[in-house]
């Protein structure tokens, strides 16, 4: 049971990893400057590293003998679990499966679940899990850098050209509506909490505002909350497997080799 | 000094083997072939990363995905490192990239190919990188110093990418029966343009002769072809495939393979803009700048701000 | 539209010496509303990179590239010269801050150090004896 709500658990911060960088990615060779084009590519290439630390993991748990998820087989593999499960089992959150837009929309996807991904880790380092807590202090390392390089993008476009400004409030008028799902625990995080191993992630919220305002601030942006958002409705459902349409897309190309040759070693 | 005797300096230097510096005199001509070769060399990274760029989305693994999104990545680095190079000869990176918008300057036509199966990407890293390879091998010795230590570090970078594409190769040599008939079909369509991918035939070439006296370049075009294919001709084996040539063949005398004739008239199809994807990729480079313009904008803008408030703070500090 | 490009770099020389014209014919149109400026969405200007290996050790110019201010030459820096661990501390300053010597002048310059061979340690001559020194 508590095996479940780990493999659970796991394979939602696995979802939410493979997911932004299989966006990011997208920039690789279309970036606004080459400087940056790297950039973001080093962050995808973070995230990638992130997600295979724990589909190896998830993997390893549904690999031991244990009835309740079937297991036991030893067949499961990363790429089992990235390849071959429909939009219905990737538990990302809503946030992350957005489209890149442009370099605004993307700057500010990043910051929030970066900045989000950053106080989740910090709490994470201390799971009674040890191989969960090994991975999110080796990724907060990593996640330190993504929130400074958002933050600083963020200030930079918000107090740039009126152009730079307009299109960051477009942004944010496209992602609000997303950020509320991070801090809503779908059940397997809410157990996870009850079993000792997950972070309460409702207790984020506060924090994760705090920086926001502070670096909206220094952006000429009023604060996240304010500005006719207050009463926004919160999207939520992707972390339960209920995911925008834009994830069938991500999947049918992501896995398109995998389904086309089933079976194949490449 | 008269210009005779400072071109006497420069081409002692060139003999002794002592680098030319960006301060240093040199010939007009010396210096517009640089600036022509280094751009055309930094474009072709850049675009080189459309073809590969195209299958980070669809890599069959999280691992492959993670080696090509870094390869193709590299290759921005690399791309940067070349700019940075022609700059040091007064050309900004911005005008460069200009003359790659306008059609003026060139990349190498091979990127002008579609990858359309995920063996190109193997095919890609094993021939086109293996092709250019040998190329930047000769250039890190050129005579031109920020050239030569720019090719020094994209040796040294470049160094898994030929690996990673023949092990793609290896892969899918071991793989399925789909699996095999994709590898050789891969190979069969990059084998020409790669060769091509050294240039006209030396008898051909207008620029090889000065650049060689030049120590820009230090072999030739078909001495570097020859030298590829001989290596190629035995890597295919331990792949178990071949190569589309039935004039393939090794020569006794010459200790060489004989390989068959380009075809001269794709080369320069493609060349002057007819290949299969030089519009699109022209036209996703333009995407790219053009959209990117208001992101440097608000860079610079911001930086502008933020240096004229750091002003008035000291300004404030000293009152 | 025509843009007389006036920048100068370390390393350049004086366009009158120089091979190839400066001015350009802008193709690329910056976005609709991006203010109109001459030269919107330009060129960052241009820094040189120092990384220092590792403690203990000099830094060591290892390229340039473009940035918008200091802040972020040092974060392009750890991306794109860092990207096989290669650096503990970076150091960037921008391009049109270095002067140069004068090749011309390297004679005068560096020559009268040739004489002073006593500093180079190899002028020396010890008994084999004496090791470690």
């Amino acid at each position: 049971m508590t095996k479940d709500i780990l493999y659970n658990y796991t394979m939602h911060l696995a979802d939410n990893a493979l997911i932004l960088a299989q966006r990011n990615s997208e920039w690789c060779g279309h970036g606004p400057v080459l400087e940056q084009d790297i950039a973001i590519t080093n962050i995808s290439l973070d995230l990638i590293g992130q997600a295979r630390s724990l589909y190896q993991y998830a993997a390893e748990l549904i690999n031991a003998p244990s009835p309740s998820i079937g297991g036991g087989r030893g067949e499961a593999t990363e790429d089992s679990l990235a390849y071959l499960r429909d939009v219905r089992q990737y538990k990302n959150c809503l946030l992350v499966e957005q489209p890149n837009g442009d370099w605004a929309q993307t700057i500010l996807r990043q910051f929030f679940f970066s900045t989000y991904q950053y106080l989740l880790y910090q709490q994470l380092q201390k799971s009674t899990d040890d191989t969960l807590a090994a991975i999110a202090e080796k990724s907060l390392k990593e996640v330190t850098y993504h929130v400074r390089w958002s933050s600083e993008w963020v200030v930079r476009l918000g107090d740039g050209t009126p152009e730079s400004h307009g299109r960051l409030e477009n942004a944010l008028e496209e992602l609000w509506m997303y950020t509320g799902e991070l801090f809503a625990p779908a059940t397997y995080e809410a157990e996870a909490v009850t079993a000792g191993f997950g972070v309460e992630v409702s207790a984020l919220k506060a924090a994760w505002e705090q920086k926001v305002n502070e670096i909206f601030g220094e952006a000429t942006l009023p604060d996240a909350a304010a500005g006719g958002r207050e009463g926004i409705y919160m999207q939520t459902g992707g972390k339960e497997g209920v995911h925008s349409e834009q994830l069938g897309y991500i999947l049918a190309e992501l896995q398109y080799m995998q389904r086309a040759y089933p079976g194949a070693e490449w | 000094m008269s210009v005779q005797e400072l071109e006497k300096i420069f081409l002692d230097k060139i003999d002794q083997e002592i680098k030319i510096e960006p301060k240093d005199w040199m010939p007009d001509a010396y210096r517009k072939t640089l600036v022509r070769q280094i751009s055309q060399h930094a474009h072709s990274e850049i675009v080189g990363m459309l073809p590969e760029g195209n299958w980070i989305g669809r890599a069959p693994s999280l691992k492959r995905k993670a080696i090509l999104l870094a390869k193709v990545q590299d290759e921005a680095g690399h791309g940067l490192y070349l700019y940075s190079a022609t700059e040091t000869l007064g050309t900004t990176r911005e005008q460069t990239i200009v003359d790659l918008h306008s059609g003026k300057a060139k990349y190498s036509s091979i990127f002008n190919y579609p990858t359309l199966t995920w063996a190109d990407i193997g095919a890609v890293g094993w021939l086109v990188d293996g092709a250019a390879i040998l190329n930047q091998v000769m250039l890190c010795r050129t005579s031109y110093g920020p050239y030569a230590r720019a090719m020094v570090r994209i040796c040294k970078e470049e160094s898994f990418h030929q690996r990673q594409g023949f092990d793609i190769l290896v892969a899918l040599s071991k793989g399925t029966q789909e699996q095999r008939d994709m590898c050789q079909d891969a190979i069969n369509r990059w084998w020409w343009p790669s060769l091509m991918m050294f240039g006209p035939h030396d008898s051909e070439s207008t620029n090889s002769e000065q650049s060689t006296k030049w120590k820009i370049k230090r072999m030739s075009n078909d001495e570097l072809r020859q030298k590829f294919v001989d290596m190629i001709a035995e890597q295919v084996k331990v792949l178990n495939m071949t190569l589309p040539d039935p004039h393939l063949k090794w020569n006794e005398q010459t200790n060489h393979y004989d390989f068959g004739e380009i075809n001269w008239a794709e080369f320069w199809n493609v060349v002057k803009g007819n290949g299969p994807c030089n519009k699109q990729r022209l036209d996703a480079r333009r995407k790219a700048w053009d959209e990117g313009a208001w992101v440097r904008e608000a860079a610079t803008a911001y930086a502008a701000k933020r240096k004229a408030r750091a002003e008035k703070q000291e300004e404030k500090q000293i009152a | 539209m025509e843009i007389r490009l006036t920048k100068y770099y370390y390393g350049d020389i004086p366009e009158d010496k120089g091979g190839g014209s400066n001015t350009i014919k802008k193709t690329s149109s910056s976005s609709p509303n991006g203010g109109g400026r001459d030269g919107a969405g330009a060129d960052w200007p241009l820094w040189e990179v120092f990384i220092r290996s590792k403690q203990g050790i000099d830094h060591k110019h290892v390229g340039s590239l473009h940035a918008a201010d200091a802040q972020m030459a040092i974060e392009n820096a750890r991306d794109v010269y860092t990207r096989r661990m290669e650096g503990v501390s970076i150091w960037v300053v921008e391009s049109k801050f270095i002067h140069a010597s004068n090749p011309d002048e390297a004679a005068s310059l560096y020559e009268p150090a040739n004489d002073k061979v006593y500093r180079h340690p190899t002028f020396y001559d010890l008994p084999d004896e004496l090791t470690h020194m």
